[in-house]
């Protein structure tokens, strides 16, 4: 295990250069936002004129929205005055070592099978996810340098690829998309950014580990991801937050651009704190991820195990533009406690023979409610377009719930689509039968979870796919809720 | 029956039913009680006004049309030029029913005639129950059709005057289809008609009702209509709605039905006439073991709008719905279908089963289809599906190369697709008639008429 001090120095040697949150800078603004907000952050930021401008287009263009209350969630209203919009990212209260950390967390994380190293980053201790994020950079970026592939962080890539940044930032999720984009827009510090040249079949996985650390911060990233012609991505986001019993809101951005016959793989797990067993605390995710397929026969593939946060309202959404075009959308969702989910996903058929696929999973428990929520729209001129939705509920204990709101609109004549959703509990004779072979109920039930969720799992990285089997389990926490 | 000139007069269509209400409040008459319901239901609407496409049931709904025509109710007592030969198209063939006529939302005992009927069984025009019955209606007339948020059952409930009234007392069953038909019409100016049914089904009672609703090109007639069903433990009632109103008319209908322990209902819904067609189910489960059979087909073309909403309220447990809408649309038409499945938090063992098919015969054709599930109990087994697609080429191919031409190939497909609606009708007469109607419907649709 890299003793404390030596990441402590390889921060400090790091910074700025590619921190993930790149500036550690001591100061936090005040608490709100205005104008001078915005200008503060983008003056931090070093940016050019044109990205301020767009910043605040931006800000002027949301003070004239309002909060969309449509979805099948509820939270106290949200003071936008109250979220500190700029801070620094060095922990409030700083945990020395892992004995300080509470034993429950260090439980969640054994149980996860995280590596000592790793539940130290994921606790919080001293460093944080940053760390991840330059260490898979240092150690990759001459090869993927070597190959033409651009991967740093928002800030650098403003600094040193304006061209690109320009050509494509706010071309998916304009800033004047929703309310939630819009503030992004106007105040993201920081985000990833990859571009894959032409022909160059990415040869990793890139990979961001997105923390949230101090307290009453919001976080506003954005990432921004191109593959050009014929150019293939895979990309992995993890998302962690310490325990708090505030809530925090989180309203990042994702955009996807896949030109000529290129393919982008998006893949999220995503365990933001929850709340704790009573509902208190957590993160609010409000996202906004939207892929457009841009160029003929290029991909757009998410990829989504959503078991944390209080709240996530999120559609990743694809855009299938040019022709032959293919969107997938592989998502499981696990909402316990007191969580709220809405989620789903948006596919826009625009290209002839377009196709996408949806395969969305909903575990409800406790007294959590769990919503899909999703769109397909074939417009005129999509010929042969072809969607297959499905959307299955898992329903366990007598108090949780499950929505299902497809909406599917088709002006094409020539197109074909089939939407199929199922709600059901765990069957009584699946049970009976582990058990009757020695099976204790509650590894019957993860067993019956896991199976119920497979479909999406296998779309995910091995590894990923191994984390989030466990990752179930445990948000389940099924011990003594069962049997 | 004769050229309407339409002026198109922007006015405050909500206004213009308030001010209506105002100064025919004293006509509608009806008893005190009634009185005091319609008051309320014109405040509730004038709170609520008429949706627009922003109200989340009315997204694609284009109300702009309706909203501009002046409406008015049909003058009293003028003749409306409606005679026997005029309705027999809307009749059954050699079926056998008791029948009650409505023109223009009133009474028209001239058309209409009861068979004999077992003793208890009801079947007469509201008005005249409202006037010699007044207190037997209290306890029902409306009580299941919330007009709470609904403008279009709040303007219904401020201004109907009269419909059908079926009792079906305890343990009867009515072996002949009772058939309501209503017939609209106008002359000069656009007519607007708010008929109101109730049907009420005593404990283990059994009966067949069948609305029609009639019109003619190029009349210009809204009919708002609201039709309340209380279906009594172990009654089983078969509901079936044929709109076949003109296609230069505007109909929007409402119907609520709460069961009780161990009934069944089947209702089915066949649109296929109006300028714009609004078909709202909305069916309640107050009690165990209830079973509910909702069929819908909606067949539009030309410049149509097909808007179906049903609403499934599984409040009690252990009750089975199973619901199959199909739509076939072609020309520029535009089809709606929103369908709602709501489990309560204890209405445990429930089974729901949502299907919603569309078949796209025009590149101009729209159709939205947006099921739903909410399911706040753990212990169900609940699915919905929905698919929009048009002829399987490969389906066509086949019968061309069995020396079917390809008018006469899609035809047969078209009807296929249509034919497992129909096929749920019990009625013989009824399902021969809808077999003939969809066929007639379908480009030079004569010829297969000859091929079947």
């Amino acid at each position: 295990m890299v003793s404390k001090s030596v990441i402590q120095e390889q921060m400090a040697k790091q910074e700025y250069k590619y921190g993930f949150v790149s500036d550690l800078d001591e100061d936090t603004a005040p608490k709100g936002l205005n104008e001078d907000i915005v200008r503060l952050i983008s003056r931090k930021k070093n940016e050019p004129e044109w990205f301020l401008e767009w910043r605040l287009r931006a800000y002027r263009h949301w003070l004239t929205m309002k909060e969309p209350k449509w979805s099948n969630v509820t939270y106290p209203p949200i003071n936008y005055q109250d979220i500190i919009y700029y801070a620094a990212p060095k922990p409030k209260k700083p945990v020395n070592s892992l004995d300080d950390v509470d034993p429950e967390i260090r439980n969640l994380y054994a149980k996860l099978g995280i590596p000592l190293q790793e539940q130290e980053r994921l606790a919080g201790v001293a460093v944080d996810a940053v760390l991840d994020s330059v260490s898979v950079a240092t150690t990759f970026k001459d090869r993927l340098a070597e190959l033409g592939i651009i991967f740093c962080s928002f800030s650098e890539a403003v600094q040193e690829h304006p061209d690109l940044v320009r050509k494509y930032l706010g071309t998916v999720v304009p800033f004047n998309d929703n309310f939630f984009a819009g503030l992004n827009s106007a105040v993201f510090s920081d985000g990833s950014f990859a571009y894959v040249p032409p022909g160059v079949r990415c040869p990793m996985e890139l990979s961001t580990y997105f923390r949230i650390n101090a307290q009453d911060t919001g976080q506003f990233e954005r990432t921004l991801i191109i593959a050009d012609e014929g150019a293939y991505v895979s990309y992995l986001e993890g998302c962690t937050a310490p325990i708090r019993d505030t809530n925090q809101l989180h309203a990042a951005v994702v955009e996807l651009i896949a030109l000529d016959n290129a393919e982008i793989k998006y893949s999220t797990i995503q365990n933001w704190y929850p709340g704790d067993k009573n509902g208190k605390g957590g993160i609010y995710n409000f996202v906004t991820k939207r892929g457009k397929a841009l160029g003929a026969n290029s991909k757009v593939s998410w990829t989504q195990v959503e078991t944390g946060s209080a709240i996530t309202w999120k559609y990743p959404s694809c855009i299938l533009q040019g022709d032959n075009s293919v969107g997938e959308f592989y998502s499981v969702a696990l909402v316990n406690n007191y969580q709220q989910a809405d989620t789903g996903t948006k596919m826009l058929h625009i290209g002839k023979n377009t196709r996408s696929t949806i395969i969305s999973k909903g575990i409800s428990a406790g007294y959590g409610r769990n919503t899909y929520r999703g769109r397909v729209q074939i417009h005129k001129g999509a010929t042969n377009a072809r969607n297959y939705s499905q959307c299955d509920s898992l329903l366990i204990g007598s108090t949780c719930a499950a929505f299902t709101f497809p909406d599917i609109q088709v002006q094409e004549p020539t197109a074909q689509m089939e939407h199929e959703a199922s709600t059901s509990k765990i069957g009584e004779e699946q049970l009976f039968y582990c058990q009757a072979r020695g099976i204790t109920p509650e590894d019957a039930t993860n067993m019956i979870v896991n199976g119920f969720c497979k479909q999406v799992f296998l779309k995910l990285p091995m590894e990923f796919a191994v984390e989030a089997q466990k990752l179930i389990g445990v948000s389940l926490n099924l011990e003594g809720t069962v049997g | 029956m004769r050229p309407v000139t339409t002026v198109a007069v922007s006015v405050d269509a909500k206004q213009t039913y308030v001010a209506e209400f105002a100064s025919s409040e004293k006509e509608l008459g009806g008893p005190k009680w009634l009185r005091a319901v319609r008051k309320k239901a014109i405040e509730r609407f004038e709170a609520l006004g008429f949706p627009t496409q922003k109200h989340e049931h009315w997204k694609y709904t284009n109300l702009a049309t309706l909203l501009r025509l002046p409406f008015k109710p049909a003058i009293l007592g003028r003749p409306d030029g409606v005679v026997s030969e005029n309705l027999e198209p809307f009749k059954f063939g050699v079926l056998k029913t008791s029948q009650l006529v409505f023109v223009n939302g009133r009474y028209a005992p001239r058309l209409s005639y009861l068979r004999s009927l077992p003793e208890g069984v009801r079947v007469a025009s509201l008005a005249e129950m409202l006037r010699s019955e007044p207190e037997t209606l209290q306890k029902h007339l409306t009580q299941y059709a919330r007009f709470e948020d609904d403008p279009f059952v709040a303007l219904n409930t401020a201004f109907f005057s009269d419909g059908a009234y079926v009792e079906v007392p305890k343990g009867t069953v009515v072996g002949e289809p009772i058939h309501l038909l209503f017939a609209s019409t106008s002359r000069e100016l656009p007519i607007v008609a708010h008929p109101r049914n109730l049907i009420l089904m005593g404990a283990g009672s059994q009966a067949t009702v069948i609305e029609t609703y009639a019109g003619w090109a190029p009349d210009v007639t809204f009919t708002n209509a609201v039709t309340e069903v209380a279906a009594g433990p172990a009654s089983v009632l078969d509901h079936y709605k044929i709109q076949r109103e003109a296609e230069t008319a505007f109909h929007i209908a409402t119907m609520t039905v709460h069961q009780d322990r161990d009934s069944s209902v089947s209702a089915h819904s066949v649109s296929l006439g109006g300028s714009l067609a609004r078909n709202y189910v909305h069916t309640l489960f107050r009690a165990p073991g209830g079973s509910l059979t909702l069929n819908g087909l909606y067949m539009t073309g030309g410049t149509q709008q097909a808007d179906n909403y049903t609403r499934i309220d599984h409040v009690a447990p252990a009750c089975t719905s199973i619901e199959l809408y199909r739509g076939i649309l072609g020309g520029k038409s535009r089809g709606v279908f929103n369908g709602n499945i709501y489990v309560r938090k204890d209405a445990q063992k429930t089974v729901a089963r949502q299907t919603n098919k569309n078949l796209l015969l025009s590149s101009e054709a729209f159709v939205d289809s947006t099921p739903g599930l909410e399911i706040l109990a753990d212990d169900v087994k609940c699915n919905h599906s929905s698919t929009i697609g048009q002829l399987d080429e490969n389906a066509v191919f086949y019968l061309r190369s069995r020396g079917i031409d390809e008018e006469a190939a899609r035809n047969i497909l078209t009807y296929a697709f249509a034919v497992d609606v129909i096929n749920q009708v019990k009625v013989a007469p009824v399902r021969i008639k809808l077999d003939q109607l969809v066929v007639s419907r379908l480009p030079r649709g004569a010829g297969l008429g000859e091929t079947l």
